[in-house]
């Protein structure tokens, strides 16, 4: 769950609902992919909260990065 | 000339259409000069004079080439014109029928332009087939632009409100000017060497075509199409149309469209999300009430509610088996009783017994009959007997010979008449007290015998 992307935990999520809808799933399984599914919808919402405020830099020929500031040019 | 030889206006006119279709210089021609007798018809075709000072030529611009201007024609104006020569049967005339037209300013720019598109898309840099995906959820958006203006702005913006959660690198762009298509394409490599961003924006803001003209150049088409990064082209306004937006993956009309194409909508994603959990949520408890169901439905179910009825009819059955084995088992007894008893009859009937007895009484009958038979016989054969007896006493020849008669035998044979003997036979005599031998001495024999 630590190294997973977040396109990888919503394509998971995703497909644990698309499992669970076919509706061919054993109760137990069913129970264990709901809990998995919490699991990675929490990852998600965890990954989307996490970066409010973006970062944004100015990177040079080197690769090294200064912060920016939009809005900082003139219009 | 005889009537033959004179050729129809329409051969002739044929004829002349013909030389046109063939003359390779006709079939694409780049002119310029300026509009006159500018008719733009409802149909939406567009009729005019070009001219300059010292010829004119007819022209005809249809609507559908027509409907891709990006000015409006009017009269005096210079422009530049890319299109075909061919005659116009019905009218008689020669005339220009015009693909492109642009006006005068950028009439060497245009033509560049036209030309390097054609070139790149011979080559296959505009082919779909190159196209790559962009990445769902990039984690850092390499923006390719100048730090001052509009676009850098609204693109920082839109991806603030939509994606905060990516990164953006900003790779300081010269956009416009000498320089800056070197400028651009050098970033667009970098940005590919150190391979922190998942898309590439490359664009500017709105301005003339000459503003613009770095990304119709072909060394950013070239670094474009060379770049490992999805691409993104965001280069002035909609109707703006570069050749780097050709090769680009995607070609946004906009900064900020650019933007948008770029990134999820972070509210949708979290709305998907809550939208999965409520289905997850939902699936999961709408099995669990299913399974429940299902249990108290088996649970009150007649054979587990009642498990004595379970067996019941096996029991009837047992009975009723017991009783039909019964039924059976004396029909057959009752049957082979049958038919032992009328085989003992039978046998009776042909018993030797009865046969014997039957004999025995015959035999008796016979041995009686036989004794009566024998006691008659005898009686019979007694009295006849005796009868015989009785004549035989009478005829017996010694009580004969003692009222005196006697016989004479010759020869041991008794003789019976004189005839028998002759002379000299001896003859034996015999009486009741002996025998007498004695020799015939005369033998006389009664006369008349």
């Amino acid at each position: 769950m630590e190294n997973l992307t977040f396109a990888q935990a919503m394509t998971e999520l995703e497909e644990i609902v698309r499992k669970l809808e076919q509706g061919e799933v054993p109760l137990e399984e069913a129970i264990d992919l709901y809990k998995k599914g919490m699991e990675y919808s929490k990852f998600c919402n965890d990954k989307l909260q996490h970066a409010e405020q973006q970062l944004i830099s100015i990177v040079d020929e080197n690769g090294n990065k200064q912060p920016f500031q939009a809005g900082n040019g003139e219009n | 000339m005889s009537n033959s030889s004179y050729l129809t206006v329409k051969a002739l006119t044929k004829y002349i259409k013909r030389k046109f279709d063939a003359d390779p210089h006709l079939r694409e021609v780049y002119v310029k000069g300026e509009l006159s007798n500018v008719k733009i018809h409802s149909s939406g075709h567009i009729y005019f004079t070009l001219k300059d000072d010292t010829a004119r030529i007819q022209a005809t611009m249809f609507r559908a080439a027509a409907a891709k201007l990006a000015f409006k024609p009017e009269e005096g104006m210079m422009v530049y014109i890319r299109g075909d020569v061919n005659v116009y049967e019905t009218a008689g005339i020669y005339q220009l029928y015009v693909q492109t037209m642009e006006p005068d300013g950028v009439g060497g720019l245009f033509i560049a332009f036209q030309q390097l598109k054609e070139a790149l898309q011979k080559e296959g840099l505009f082919n779909p087939s190159f196209k790559q995906a962009l990445p769902p959820f990039p984690k850092a958006i390499g923006v390719v632009t100048a730090t001052t203006g509009a676009a850098i702005r609204d693109i920082c913006t839109t991806l603030q409100r939509r994606y905060p959660q990516a990164e953006i690198c900003i790779y300081p762009t010269l956009v416009q000017g000498a320089g800056a298509a070197a400028n651009i394409a050098n970033n667009i490599q970098l940005a590919n060497k150190q391979a922190q961003c998942d898309i590439l924006i490359v664009g500017r803001g709105g301005g003339s075509i000459e503003d613009l003209w770095a990304f119709n150049e072909e060394i950013v088409a070239r670094a474009i199409f060379e770049s490992r990064i999805p691409i993104i082209s965001a280069v002035g306004h909609e109707t703006d149309t570069t050749i780097a937006d050709f090769v680009a993956d995607l070609r946004a009309p906009t900064p900020t469209a650019a933007a948008e194409l770029a990134v999820p909508n972070q509210h949708e994603l979290k709305e998907r999300i809550v939208a999965n959990v409520a289905r997850l949520q939902h699936m999961v408890t709408a099995q669990l009430r299913f399974e429940r169901n299902r249990l108290q439905k088996y649970q009150q179910s007649y054979p587990l509610a009642t498990p004595e009825k379970l067996y019941r009819p096996f029991i009837e059955r047992l009975a009723q088996n017991d009783m039909k084995l019964q039924q059976s088992m004396n029909v057959y007894m009752l049957k082979k009783r049958n038919e032992a008893e009328k085989v003992f009859t039978k046998m009776q009937f042909f018993s030797p017994q009865k046969a014997l007895q039957i004999e025995q009484q015959k035999l008796l009958q016979l041995g009686g009959e036989l004794s009566r038979t024998m006691q008659h016989r005898l009686n019979e054969d007694k009295s006849k007997l005796h009868a015989s007896i009785r004549t035989l006493a009478a005829l017996n020849p010694l009580s004969i010979m003692e009222k005196g008669f006697n016989v004479t035998y010759h020869e041991a044979q008794i003789i019976k008449q004189a005839s028998q003997l002759t002379v000299d036979d001896a003859i034996q005599i015999h009486y009741q007290d002996g025998i007498v031998h004695a020799k015939v001495t005369n033998v006389e024999l009664q006369k008349g015998e």
